[in-house]
């Protein structure tokens, strides 16, 4: 389950990363779009590290889907008389918000690729097969940006937890002092993910960004 | 932290005072009790003291590894006297089965024991030895236990704290990674091992996931939630007990070769104690009404430093540490009329420091048997303090604002920082800014059933360990000696001994047809049939409550013939009241708390009344027992070695026919008897 | 002062349980939360009703006996276990809600009491090390640098109450075995069978119908003796340990 977290939020961490270039308009952003494509050429055939990359994602995404559900599978069959009333006193939101907020992500993703890769679907009915134009069509329009800004939140809450939960689950945080550590660190990634994809489409909507 | 650190000796010693030398005295109790043959320890070892235990255990015959897997034993208890026979006894191969009324083995009373635990390591040098130790715990007893058993307790001491460290038992330790020290309960060496206030915890952890080892290995089963209620004899050996699944409530029948009983201390005779809840004599007292004798009842603990009774609905005490008084001073008011007022606002001159007055020497700092009396004598006085309980105030102040202003607060809080936290959650008072209110309580039992060297009882088959025989502490234990004898028989001293009985079996197997199973186990479901269908008036509490009133009034930290006599009728026509009134409700076929402690009341209203007969014929004042009629000129105890240096072994007949005394003479080989003396 | 107490009601394991409702009328802030239990069971024997029954021994925090929910927070709202929790944490004409543990490896027995044997059998599969009576060194053969003990010691605090599992949402008891676990594997004395230790009492813990812990961390703040989170990530680094070593 860690790993796989980690995995996803290294591809996230890159991914926020190229998307920023959209600030410095459509030919730096679709020559980083093409390099995806050709970079390692020739040694690997064009698309080759995508599919790497690809291949790790759906791998990771298995792994963690499968575990998401063993856990919660579990959780259900440990307390089948609910309580009459429960308070919860030290965890986040976040942390309880785990399987939701994973379950949102994940219809964000299939959507999302729908969106962007598989489907190339373009909202505005414009063009798809330029990277650039496709991104600022569909943040153009309000209510798909507001799905995208929903998903975030769900993302940074995910993440906010993620990293904590991974650090404790690789065995990482033995004190108080490394307790503390990766709960910041938690909210430091939740908040730069989080905000950092969150800059394109604001700032699509609101104009800073166009084709 | 119960018991620790300095409180000095509390036994030192002067010679036999001129003063109240011994005479023929006049017997208080008689009518109240009948007199038996003279009891002889028949496994007594003799020769030189410290080869005593080394031969008994060489002439203690063995029996193959490959017949152990058929020699069965019961042991009831699982505090560490019952856990660690449990996990030794399994590991060498017997079937064992444990029993306790917990859900959990881990929760035995055990669990509770604060201050550390004694071993004649001597990792300080300073001086300690066996020999030291046997010594102290000899005269702390008031010269009323057995010598060969002390000197036992502290050989195998020692190899306690091996035992426990491997096992993974966090004691204190110093930096260079060496185990810590401290001493205890008013002796000159430091030879307490402690793990913070926890000891008895995390000993009987050790011995619990010992005992779960050999679950595991399938040696030991447990059986929580099962209390019992009888034991089985046939052919006048112990082969068994009826126990009651508390859940279901189904009566079983549990068969073996040897019983062991383990079932800890009686305290709760006197209703309010620092026992659990739960504890009782049922175990015990069942064999005793078997032919088990019950020795020196009376002998009870009672610990100056416990947090008083706060109303009528209080259900039981809490000890506090006795380090407290190393910088703690106690008072009360000169004056009754400012025994509600704020302490605070007592001027120094109306306040009285009654033992640094009476004991100039030792001050706040007497042996607990002193201060619980003195405490009792001015809450008597009508200068108690606190909340009115009945028609008296039962506290007094244990004041730390001299030593705050001594010490600086942050150096009290690092000190005894704990204990004030657990102080102001249970009063809701800050011992910082109030001064402590704090009064004696029943603590600990002495007494308990006779048993011989090897501890077995005057039933063949039936040994009894730790809290619950009356071996080794005399009238008065010192501190952190009962962990030490817990584990000490069960470790070290039973597999031995019951190994030696056991080379005589397997014993004829029997079932639970035999007519001595279904009587005993008849015999029980009558009993609960009884309780259940009085349905009178009276809950079973409030008798509980009554019979520890009558105990703690008569039977408490002064006893006089008269208020014995007075307490035994009492006792007597309480008894008769709860067998014609009291109200148990609901069923006997499942969980059914009422049932549990109507069953053990009914045992303590018979425990209360021997325990009384026993003080009133003790007509001297010794550890624990003190006896109005058997004081110096200047009201201190005065024990009487002419007449009473004896355990007092007390056999059942029949119900209502007097009690059967027999008396074991104690012989003392190597040591002196001495008069103890603190002013 | 007065409270009205919601109390779960359940005759016996089979059964199903109800809410009920009484109002304790003479309540002083002295008194614990299990005396005020105790004045309501009085009143009910004297009514003919069958008291309710609960769980506890030492009443003093030590033995991890009692337990109950108590307005939805494990030992209610003190960080100290329920015999230890006094009146005076609560108001006049206050509600209370009492329930027993939920989880479904501690059965509930009867009303508030429930099966905790779970616990016992996941210290049967390893929490323990192993050795003979007789069989021990000197207990100064090996020193044990002190912060090492006194990190064991606070791990072997637990007193097995099984709060933990009661306020995880998971109902995991991972705070439980990690102290264990934490304890056995800081000592010297234990290190011979820590991946076999951590290996088989992870195993008995799921195979009890535990839940797993996604480091929620509400056990820790109802654990009445404070272990720390530490001891999870404890026992996951030497679970990982563990396998790595092929265990
Ligand atoms: C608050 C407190 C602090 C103490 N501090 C210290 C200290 O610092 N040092 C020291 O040396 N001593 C101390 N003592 C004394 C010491 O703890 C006890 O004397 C000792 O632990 C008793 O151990 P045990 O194994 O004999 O009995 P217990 O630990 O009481 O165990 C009794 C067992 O018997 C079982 N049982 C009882 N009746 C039945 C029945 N009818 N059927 C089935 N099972 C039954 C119980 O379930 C339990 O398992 C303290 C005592 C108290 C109360
Ligand atoms: C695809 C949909 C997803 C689902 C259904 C999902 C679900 C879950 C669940 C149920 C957990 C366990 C809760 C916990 O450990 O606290 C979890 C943990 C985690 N998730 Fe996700 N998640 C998804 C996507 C993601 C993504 C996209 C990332 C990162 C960008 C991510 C990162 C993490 C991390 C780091 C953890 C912590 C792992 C651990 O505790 O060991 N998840 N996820
Ligand atoms: C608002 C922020 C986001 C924007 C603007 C965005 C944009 C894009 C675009 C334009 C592509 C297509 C790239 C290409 O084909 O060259 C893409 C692919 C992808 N995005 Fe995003 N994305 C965002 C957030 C996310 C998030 C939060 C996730 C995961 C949790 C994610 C996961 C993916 C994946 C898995 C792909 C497919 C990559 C591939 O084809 O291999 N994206 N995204
Ligand atoms: S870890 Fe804490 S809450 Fe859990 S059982 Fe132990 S003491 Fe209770
Ligand atoms: S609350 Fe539960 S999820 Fe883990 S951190 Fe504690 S066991
Ligand atoms: S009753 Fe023992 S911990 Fe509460």
């Amino acid at each position: 389950m860690a790993v796989s977290g980690l995995i996803f939020i290294a591809f996230v961490l890159s991914h926020m990363y190229g998307n920023l270039k959209a600030f410095s308009g459509h030919d730096a952003y679709n020559t980083y779009a093409e390099h995806l494509r050709s970079v390692g050429e020739p040694v690997l055939p064009r698309e080759g590290l995508l599919w790497l990359i690809r291949a790790a994602l759906l791998g990771s995404l298995v792994v963690h889907v499968y575990c998401a559900a063993v856990l919660w599978r579990r959780a259900a069959k440990a307390r089948t008389t609910k309580y009459v009333m429960k308070r919860n006193v030290a965890s986040t939101l976040s942390s309880r918000m785990m399987r939701w907020g994973g379950v949102t992500l994940l219809l964000f993703i299939v959507w999302h690729l729908l969106n962007f890769t598989v489907g190339k679907i373009n909202v505005e009915g414009g063009a798809t097969n330029d990277p650039y134009n496709l991104l600022v069509d569909s943040f153009d329009t309000w209510w798909l940006t507001v799905i995208y800004l929903i998903a975030m939140v769900a993302l940074g809450m995910h993440l906010r937890h993620g990293v904590w939960s991974a650090a404790q689950t690789l065995g990482l945080t033995n004190n108080v002092a490394a307790r503390r550590n990766a709960n910041a660190l938690g909210v430091l990634v939740a908040v730069v993910i989080a905000g950092g994809f969150s800059l394109v489409p604001i700032f699509v909507l609101a104009g800073v960004i166009t084709k | 932290m119960a018991e620790k650190d300095t409180v000095p000796d509390m036994t030192d010693v002067t010679d036999f005072p001129e003063t109240g030398s011994p005479q023929e005295e006049p017997n208080d109790a008689a009518g109240y009790y009948a007199d038996g043959d003279p009891l002889i320890d028949k496994k007594a070892p003799t020769g030189p003291i410290d080869e005593r235990w080394e031969n008994r255990k060489f002439n203690a015959r063995l029996a193959a590894p490959a017949n152990r897997r058929n020699l069965s034993v019961i042991i009831v208890g699982t505090g560490l006297a019952g856990a660690s026979a449990a996990a030794t006894l399994g590991e060498a191969g017997y079937v064992v089965k444990s029993f306790c009324y917990q859900d959990s083995p881990r929760r035995a009373h055990s669990i509770a024991a604060q201050g550390g635990i004694n071993a004649a390591k001597n990792y300080k040098g300073d001086g300690d030895s066996v020999h030291r130790l046997f010594y102290d715990t000899v005269k702390g007893g008031d010269y009323r236990s057995r010598e060969s058993n002390v000197y036992r307790l502290a050989e195998v001491s020692r190899n306690i704290i091996d035992q426990c460290v491997a096992q993974g038992v966090p004691f204190a330790r110093e930096y260079g990674g060496l185990l810590d020290n401290r001493s205890f309960g008013g002796v000159q060496v430091s030879r307490t091992f402690y793990a913070r206030g926890q000891t008895g915890q995390q000993l009987l952890i050790g011995a619990y996931q010992a005992m779960e080892r050999q679950v595991a290995a399938g040696t030991v089963e447990t059986f929580t939630r099962h209390e019992m209620l009888e034991l089985v004899m046939v052919d006048g050996r112990a082969r068994g007990i009826i126990a009651r699944d508390m859940v279901t409530g189904e009566i079983e029948t549990h068969l073996a070769d040897v019983v062991v009983l383990a079932s800890g201390g009686y305290g709760n005779v006197y209703f309010l104690s620092t026992n659990a809840m739960g504890c009782n004599v049922t175990a015990t007292w069942r064999a005793h009404r078997k032919g088990a004798y019950m020795a020196n009842p009376c002998y009870t603990q009672i610990h100056p430093t416990c947090i008083p009774v706060s109303g009528e609905h209080q259900s039981k005490l809490t000890l506090m540490s006795e380090s407290l008084r190393n910088d703690g001073r106690i008072w009360v008011p000169k004056k009754r009329e400012d025994c509600d007022k704020d302490p605070r606002d007592i001027p120094e001159a109306d306040r009285d420091y009654y033992l640094e007055r009476i004991y100039p020497a030792f001050g706040n700092l007497v042996p607990r048997d002193i201060a619980s009396r003195q405490a009792k004598n001015v809450c008597d006085e009508g200068r108690g303090v606190g909340p009115l309980v009945g028609d008296f105030r039962r506290g007094v102040y244990l004041d730390f604002a001299e030593a705050i202003a001594r010490m600086g607060k942050d150096a009290v809080e690092e000190k005894y920082g704990n204990l004030f936290d657990m102080y102001a959650r249970i009063t809701g008072e800050d011992p910082y800014e109030v001064p402590m209110r704090i009064y004696p309580a029943v603590h600990y039992v002495m007494g308990g059933l006779w048993v011989d060297y090897d501890l077995q009882s005057t039933i063949p088959g039936l040994f009894v360990t730790g809290e619950a025989n009356f071996s080794d502490h005399g009238a008065n234990r010192l501190g952190a000696s009962a962990l030490m004898q817990g584990l000490g028989d069960g470790y070290f001293v039973l597999p031995n001994t019951v190994r030696d009985y056991l080379a005589d079996g397997p014993f004829e197997k029997i079932d639970e047809n035999h007519p001595a199973v279904v009587e005993a186990r008849s015999a029980v479901e009558q009993r609960i049939n009884a309780l259940l269908t009085i349905n009178g008036d009276r809950s079973v509490d409030s008798f509980h409550r009554e019979l520890g009133h009558i105990m703690w009034e008569y039977c408490g930290m002064e006893r006089t013939a008269e208020g014995l006599r007075k307490g035994i009728d009492l006792i007597r026509s309480l008894r008769e009241e709860f067998w014609r009134n009291v109200k148990v409700l609901g069923s006997a076929e499942s969980l059914n708390q009422s049932l549990e402690k109507a069953g053990r009341v009914a045992d303590f209203l018979e425990l209360g009344e021997l325990m009384c007969v026993d003080s009133l014929h003790r007509r001297e004042s010794c550890g624990g027992h003190f006896r109005a009629e058997s004081q110096t000129e200047d009201g201190e105890a005065l024990r009487d070695d002419e007449n009473y240096s004896y355990v007092a072994a007390w056999e059942f007949t029949d119900e209502g026919a007097l009690p059967v005394l027999h008396k074991e003479h104690l012989v003392y080989t190597a040591i002196e008897m001495k008069q103890r003396s603190y002013k | 002062m007065k409270v009205t107490l919601k109390i779960w009601r359940q005759p016996d394991a089979a059964s199903k349980g109800a809410m009920h409702t009484y109002e304790v009328d003479d309540v002083s802030p002295d008194m614990s939360f299990l005396e005020m239990l105790d004045v309501l069971n009085e009143r009910l024997n004297a009514q003919g009703e069958e008291p309710i029954a609960f769980d506890s021994d030492c009443r003093e925090g030590i033995c991890g006996m009692c337990g109950l929910m108590i307005n939805g927070q494990a030992h209610g709202p003190e960080v100290t276990t329920t015999c230890q929790l006094h009146m005076r944490s609560f108001k006049d004409g206050d509600e209370i809600t009492i329930e027993p543990w939920r989880a479904d490896a501690f059965p509930v027995v009867k009303d508030l009491c429930v099966d905790r044997g779970a616990f016992d059998r996941i210290i049967q599969s390893g929490g323990y090390i192993s050795v003979n009576t007789g069989a021990a060194p000197d207990a100064h053969a090996v020193p044990v640098p002190k912060d090492k003990a006194d990190r064991a010691f606070d791990a072997a605090t637990c007193i097995s109450c099984g709060a933990c599992v009661a306020a995880c949402p998971n109902g995991s008891a991972s705070l439980f075995v990690g102290a264990k676990v934490t304890h056995l594997g800081e000592l010297p004395q234990g290190q011979a069978e820590r991946d076999r230790r951590v290996v088989s009492m992870i195993g008995q813990h799921d195979h009890e119908g535990f839940g797993g812990c996604t480091n929620i961390g509400e056990c820790t703040a109802a654990c009445p003796k404070e272990i720390p989170l530490d001891v999870i990530s404890r026992l996951n680094w030497d679970l990982h340990a563990a396998l790595r070593h092929g265990k």
